[in-house]
């Protein structure tokens, strides 16, 4: 850490003022981005008009809830102080396997023709499943959560290309894409559960034993099974929440784009993993807070949607969007004053 | 031992713990009385150890009770009682490093508010704790940023809420300076008058007679005495670490040794400083065998360290041969003519995953091609001459280094570090966990590379390894304390190591 060389304190520190000033500098770490997030939205204001329009900016909320939904899952999962790749997969395959449930043959689904709320039930249990397995082989069979997960990632991708035989679905139940077309306050109901979900987890990790739980297992795993938290059950148990998180995600995802390609929710990994590093969320576990993922969601949302208006050429805004995610890590890095390891 | 009008707050008796073949416990016995500084000495692998995890719950004695005033230890399974009985500080911190003090305090069981953590409750809480022990340390800051000596305080204030009243500091002053170990004393002394009793682990014996009562002493995973400080003088309790029977065969095993006092001085070594030691000179004469002894935090490591590039020290200089020797990169040290056998085998000497012919030549691969590329053959004909030389018992270079018994593959390190024909060899804890035999072949080749020519530098806390060193230097707390040409007396070197002599 770079604060251990700090001058030694020469009087024993006396609660006071300089317990109001750590609190203050930790908050400060804590709102790191907003600055950089205000700065965008001068500089998106400034180069075009359409930039600061409501219009605008509720369609950045809406583009951002299912990468929100799946940053949130992966936060959970990081702050424990492990990884799960396969939330990305978990995008795909959840809403596919529930399409498939409701769709007739004739529309490439199963035929079981299920109706569409119990279908939706089923996405929510897939994402269930898949999070329960992953957590058991990790927690259980102690294999490296990298790898297996990774495994897992591209396990489920196969599947869903292999049970949709590569094929778009759409045609689902209205209900299916209800969370992105219907709005409240002219702003999306994705937007919504995103934030409600946010805040809750928020809330959660901040005043639950559950949630510093989670702090304490990622921050060091012996001390908190001494401490009496059964380490074990609470990483299963974050392992099933992020997987039902990532499954929300990837319905919202589906609401979006009114369809489910076989490649939903592909290489969404990486830009989870920036948004949560740049919000700062340790990839050592133990470290970061809710609203320093959501900044990271939103600033990531905001440039996306500033080189969508800049009309930069679609064959760059790859190359781009990767450069701003390297120059973001970097700023974060300088702004919390401390090593990401 | 006791007269038997206090019960005593902790009372284990007949303590036998096995690991597998190796018996780390054969007759642990500890008696500590309420209200008493006990202090539990022994040297490296006598059982302190042991019995600590035995005495905190950790691990069930195969032989052996444990009693607590009087009564018998709670199960293994309940964490609870245990905790409220007894707690051990340990050298590793047992507390979440980005977690406030205050939450570290009642992790896990934070005051609720409507189930929710009310964080201000646990402020309030946290503070009232800390005063009533009066630890100094702010509730609000992040333990990742408390100095040692505070985060050791504030783990104590959290094994005491808990409602233990026996404290187990495992060598609670090997990471504090002189300072901060007077100020962690005066702690313990008005601890102690609020009704705690510690048992104080130390390699320190000068702190012992500082602040403990009682002293019980461990050798060869046994009990050997336990009496009151006051009536124990040093000398007595350094031959009880030691054992007598050692002192009379190191009578006969040393042998004066000729050193050449012509010979040139290949390395010298002025002022070297760093965090771990401090303004050290060291010259080592070709053909000599210098030992560096010390306990676990007197910097005799990091020392040696220092001349393979593995730890770098801030000032001093170093010649070899009288060309300077660059400090903390280890390619350079190679190439200056530094061969090393490092602390740890498992962790800094052998690549488990490769085979003993590539652990052995690693470090010098450049010399068995052109370009970067390796001749296979080269190198299977140089990695056999070297197995022969060491004798190392192998089926062949190709043999995966991980199927190789303790001491087949610390010669597979010693291969490596001799594979360069170094000038200086930097050997740090050569025989360690390895079998008799094995350490005999090893201290082998210290001779004939000493015949060789070769300045040899041993670190070690075996007094077998120093044995064989024309003179051994002692650091204490980073500086070089004492002294010794071969033909030393155990006791003497103990007692120096201890600091015992000098403090």
């Amino acid at each position: 850490m770079a604060d251990t060389k700090a001058p030694p304190v020469t009087t024993l520190s006396v609660p006071g003022p300089s317990s109001a000033r750590t609190v203050l500098l930790r908050r400060a770490r804590e709102l790191a981005l907003v600055p950089a997030l205000l700065l965008l939205m001068v500089l998106g204001a400034v180069v075009n008009d359409s930039f600061l329009t409501e219009r605008n900016l509720i369609s950045i909320l809406g583009a951002s809830a299912a990468l929100a939904m799946v940053v949130l899952a992966e936060s959970l999962v990081l702050i424990t102080g492990k990884f799960d790749l396969s939330l990305e997969s978990v995008v795909g395959i959840a809403p596919a396997i529930g399409a498939l449930l409701v769709l007739p043959a004739a529309q490439s689904g199963w035929g079981t023709e299920f109706p569409a709320a119990l279908a939706l039930l089923a996405i929510l249990v897939v994402g269930a499943v898949i999070g329960a397995f992953n957590g058991i082989l990790v927690v259980k069979f102690k294999l490296n959560a990298f790898i297996v997960t990774l495994a897992m990632l591209i396990v489920l991708r196969g599947l869903l290309v292999g049970a949709t035989k590569g094929k778009t679905l759409f045609g689902m139940p209205d209900s299916f894409y209800s969370l992105a077309t219907t709005t409240f306050l002219n702003v999306p109901m994705s937007v919504w559960l995103a934030a409600a979900a946010f805040a809750i987890a928020g809330f959660v990790l901040k005043y639950h034993r559950v949630g510093r739980a989670l702090y304490a297992i990622g921050g060091n795993a012996d001390a908190a099974r001494a401490a009496g938290i059964r380490v074990d059950r609470v990483m299963l148990g974050v392992f099933v929440v992020a997987g039902v998180l990532a499954s929300v995600g990837g319905l919202l995802q589906t609401g979006y784009v009114g369809a489910i390609s076989a490649n939903q929710g592909q290489n969404m990994i990486f830009t989870v993993f920036a948004a949560a590093v740049i919000g700062g969320i340790s990839l050592d576990g133990g470290k970061g807070t809710m609203f320093g993922a959501l900044t990271g969601v939103l600033l990531l949302g905001v440039v996306q949607n500033l080189l969508t208006l800049a009309q930069v050429p679609s064959f760059w805004i790859q190359a781009i969007y990767g450069g701003i995610i390297l120059v973001a890590l970097m700023i974060a890095r300088v702004t919390t004053g401390r090593a990401q390891d | 031992m006791s007269t038997a009008v206090t019960t005593p707050l902790v009372e284990a008796s007949g303590i036998v713990k096995r690991y597998g073949p190796t018996t780390a416990l054969a007759d642990g016995r500890l008696t500590v009385l309420p209200g008493e500084s006990h202090a539990l000495v022994g040297r490296n692998g006598a059982g302190k150890s042991t019995l600590v995890t035995v005495l905190t719950g950790l691990q069930a004695p195969d032989e052996g009770t444990v009693r607590f005033d009087g009564e018998p230890a709670p199960p293994l399974a309940d964490r609870d009682a245990w905790r409220s009985k007894v707690a051990c500080v340990y050298q590793k911190p047992t507390v979440v490093p980005e977690l406030t003090v205050a939450e570290n305090l009642f992790i896990n069981r934070q005051p609720l508010q409507r189930g929710f953590i009310s964080w201000r409750r646990l402020k309030a809480q946290a503070t009232e704790l800390l005063d009533a022990w009066d630890v100094r340390v702010d509730p609000e800051a992040r333990t990742a940023d408390l100095k040692v000596e505070d985060r050791q305080m504030v783990e104590i204030a959290r094994a005491l809420s808990f409602g233990a009243r026996f404290i187990v500091l495992d060598e609670p002053t090997a990471q504090l300076d002189n300072r901060e170990i007077e100020r962690l004393f005066t702690r313990m002394r008005s601890l102690q008058d609020s009704g705690v009793t510690f048992l104080f682990i130390s390699h320190h014996l000068q702190e012992v007679y500082e602040v403990c009562q009682t002293v019980t002493v461990l050798r060869d995973a046994r009990w050997i005495t336990t009496a009151p400080v006051a009536d124990l003088p040093r000398t007595a309790l350094v031959e009880a670490m030691a054992g007598e029977s050692i002192e009379t065969i190191a009578e006969q095993g040393v042998q004066e040794r000729v050193v050449d006092e012509s010979a040139p001085v290949l390395l010298d070594a002025r002022g070297l400083t760093s965090d771990a030691y401090e303004n050290v000179d060291l010259t080592v004469r070709r053909g000599e065998v210098v030992g560096l002894a010390g306990s676990s935090g007197s910097g005799k490591i990091e020392l040696a360290e220092s001349l393979t590039g593995l730890h770098t020290p801030q000032r001093g200089t170093a010649q070899l041969d009288g060309k300077p020797l660059p400090f903390g990169d280890v390619t350079a040290a190679l190439k200056a003519g530094v061969g090393c056998v490092p602390r740890d085998r498992h962790v800094q000497g052998l690549v488990v995953g490769m085979t003993i012919g590539d652990n052995a030549t690693l470090s010098v691969l450049d010399r068995l091609g052109r370009y970067g590329f390796v001749g296979t053959d080269r190198k299977r004909g140089f990695a056999t001459e070297l197995i022969e030389r060491l004798d190392i018992h192998t089926e062949g270079p190709e043999q995966p280094v991980s199927d190789l018994s303790g001491g087949n593959a610390q010669k597979v390190v010693m291969a490596r570090a001799l594979a360069s024909d170094p000038q200086l060899l930097v050997l740090i804890n050569p025989t360690a966990g390895v079998d008799v035999k094995s350490k005999e072949s090893l201290l082998a080749r210290v001779d004939s590379a000493r015949e060789d020519g070769t300045a040899v530098l041993v670190v070690s806390d075996e007094l077998d390894d120093l044995r064989r060193c024309d003179r051994v230097l002692v650091l204490f707390h980073g500086r070089v304390a004492a002294e010794y040409p071969a033909g030393w007396r155990d006791h003497e070197l103990i007692a120096s190591i201890e600091g015992v002599d000098h403090g």
